[in-house]
């Protein structure tokens, strides 16, 4: 037997109470490992998003519509090195589980502002020419099993065509992959022309954003500035920020994702630490004489101390372990899912560290008032109880 | 030789307002091989004066000295590392860890020790098998009998090899056979291991295992019976 065995035996003394701690624990570490993650998938793209790109969206709402023509206008502007289009399509693919982002794009240009995304150059110039065309991300069309050649039917929710059908079909000619790998954007991209021609007539011509790339990334707020004067007094006023910045206010759209998932820990947490507090001062309470046994015995204030504080750091990093651990697990099955609308969604090494460093701080506030209880404890007192 | 040598030693205790006397003037010396016991009615001071021998309580006034040892002023640590080298404790309760096997309640003491792993178990079957509970090693306390538990406790004490024993009522929760099984073996300890041993007990009959019998009443000692 060492100190550790006889600190395990302590910690099993009642088995239910334990293990239902245990679960507990875990449960609020898979949720924060899981809940970092997904905050992280939100958060991927806007670390990496290019700075020598910006995206200039409608000022008032992402909702509305803006004249393509404004391209012509922002491509006179000094430091404006070229600009795509790109507009939300919506959708649904076999019903609306099946969710993934579709854009409408010009396939040369798109591809050219985007060098990270790789594409089979004779499946380039299929997009282009065939009308019908689109491309996928190979993580969605191995997701779905689409081979080159499947016809994709999406039933429009958004945009229906002009003869008032929702039903839009699109050829799939190519796949793309990513060189970064947190920058996957997993857009299926259709062939602008065929969409341009389809919909509905009032509104050809109307995109819903551009993406800028700038000539000299150092100079990128200064030419945000000047487009948004550019178009200022127009019937569609612009918004232009980074890429990152772009994304971080869509994101926000749905609500501060960081506050959110930060506000959702912090009551996991704080409920665990009551309860795990609860169990440890009830476990403390239950074996004071035992405690004054071991001081009696030789154990100085100090050790004892030290093995009552070591439970509970064993608890809470066990069963942070159990949850991290499950999370990785879980994580790792449902990374190609997520990734296929939320980008990336990696595990990061920080996000466990993190964790275990949680689980230690918690170990040491659960158990450090037992623990100076224990330090203080009087053998002859303690011994009558 | 002296090994226990108490001078003047008294003890309060203080409730509410309340200042109670527990010992008074108490001088005590206690021969290395002795095996004394200490008898007087409920609040006479019995267990007190136990736990002054023990180092586990402080007088409030007097000189303690044990073991060739003088407790007063001895900080808590080196208390319990003094304690840990000199003084075995035997409980009426017998007080062993309800979640540790017999082999492993033995082996607590010696986790204070530089012993190897290997040589702890040793040892700790070894003085499991003086108190004739080799065979009962994995049982945890709940599966054992009050006498085999009290026997656990023993070799808890000895397995140290400290010098004093010191026993509050050890055969206070037990019954007439095997409180006398438990003497017997007090006195075995004593005869043949050299140790020695003060014992508080209530029973007249368990005194006679001793070899001298000490009467506190009111927190002094009152008598001594041969």
């Amino acid at each position: 037997m060492n100190a550790l065995s006889l600190i395990w035996a302590n910690l099993f003394r009642k088995k239910v109470r334990t293990f239902l701690t245990l679960f507990s624990i875990l449960v609020a570490f898979l949720l924060f490992t899981l809940l970092r993650t997904v905050a992280g998938a939100f958060g991927g793209d806007i670390d990496i998003a290019g700075v020598d790109r910006l995206q200039v969206s409608p000022k008032y709402s992402i909702i509305d519509l803006m004249p393509v023509t404004h391209m012509n206008e922002m491509r006179q502007l000094e430091g404006v090195e070229e600009v795509v289009h790109s507009t939300w399509f919506g959708g649904n693919y076999q019903g609306v589980n099946n969710f993934f982002p579709k854009f409408p794009v010009q396939p040369r240009a798109y591809f050219e502002m985007y060098p990270e995304f790789v594409i089979d150059p004779a499946q380039l110039d299929e997009f282009e020419r065939n009308r019908l065309g689109a491309v996928a991300p190979q993580l969605l069309a191995d997701n779905f099993g689409w081979q080159v050649g499947d016809r994709i039917p999406i039933e429009g929710d958004i945009w229906m065509q002009d003869d008032g059908s929702r039903l839009w079909e699109f050829e799939l000619v190519g796949t793309y992959t990513s060189t970064n790998e947190d920058n996957a954007f997993n857009g299926f991209l259709i062939n602008f022309d065929y969409f341009e021609e389809a919909r509905p007539d009032q509104t050809e011509g109307l995109v819903g954003w551009f993406i800028v790339r700038v000539t000299n990334p150092d100079e990128a707020a200064e030419v945000a500035a000047q487009i948004d004067e550019l178009f200022e007094n127009s019937m569609s006023p612009t918004r232009s920020a980074t890429e990152a910045e772009a994304l971080r206010q869509f994101a926000n759209q749905v609500g501060d994702i960081g506050l959110m998932m930060n506000g959702i820990l912090s009551a996991v947490f704080f409920t665990i630490l009551l309860l795990t507090a609860n169990t440890m001062t009830q476990a403390f309470r239950e074996r004071v004489p035992e405690l004054a046994v071991l001081k009696t015995l030789g154990f100085t204030d100090l050790s004892v101390a030290s093995i009552v504080l070591a439970e509970s750091l064993l608890l809470c990093i066990l069963g942070g372990a159990m949850g991290i651990g499950i999370a990785v697990v879980v994580s790792n099955a449902i990374s190609p899912q997520i990734a296929t609308f939320a980008g990336s969604f990696n595990l990061e090494t920080t996000t466990i560290l993190a964790g275990f460093a949680i689980a230690a701080l918690l170990g040491v506030v659960v158990g450090l008032s037992p623990a100076i209880s224990a330090r203080r404890l009087q053998i002859v007192e303690a011994l009558r109880k | 030789m002296a090994i226990v040598e108490l001078s003047n030693v008294a003890k309060k205790f203080t409730k509410g307002k309340e200042v109670v006397e527990v010992l008074d003037q108490i001088d005590l010396e206690v021969e290395d091989g002795d095996f004394l016991a200490l008898m007087g009615p409920s609040g006479s001071g019995k267990t007190t004066l136990l736990n002054l021998i023990g180092g586990i309580d402080q007088p409030t006034a007097g000189s303690i000295k044990v073991a060739g040892q003088e407790l007063n002023g001895l900080s808590s640590k080196k208390l319990a590392k003094w304690r840990s080298e000199n003084i075995g404790f035997i409980f009426q309760f017998y007080n062993l860890l309800p979640v540790l096997n017999a082999q492993r309640n033995v082996e607590l003491p010696l986790l204070l020790t530089k012993l190897s792993g290997k040589q702890r178990q040793n040892n700790a079957a070894v003085a499991l098998e003086i108190v004739g509970l080799a065979d009962r090693a994995k049982h945890k306390p709940g599966e054992l009998s009050g006498g085999q538990q009290q026997r656990v406790a023993i070799a808890r004490a000895i397995v140290a090899d400290p010098k004093i024993l010191v026993c509050d009522e050890p055969t206070g929760d037990l019954d007439r056979d095997t409180a006398d099984e438990i003497l017997s073996l007090l006195e075995l300890l004593n005869t043949e291991h050299g140790k020695t041993i003060i014992m508080v007990t209530h029973d007249p009959k368990a005194a006679t295992h001793a070899k001298h019998t000490l009467h506190l009443d009111k927190g002094r000692l009152v008598q001594e019976v041969a």
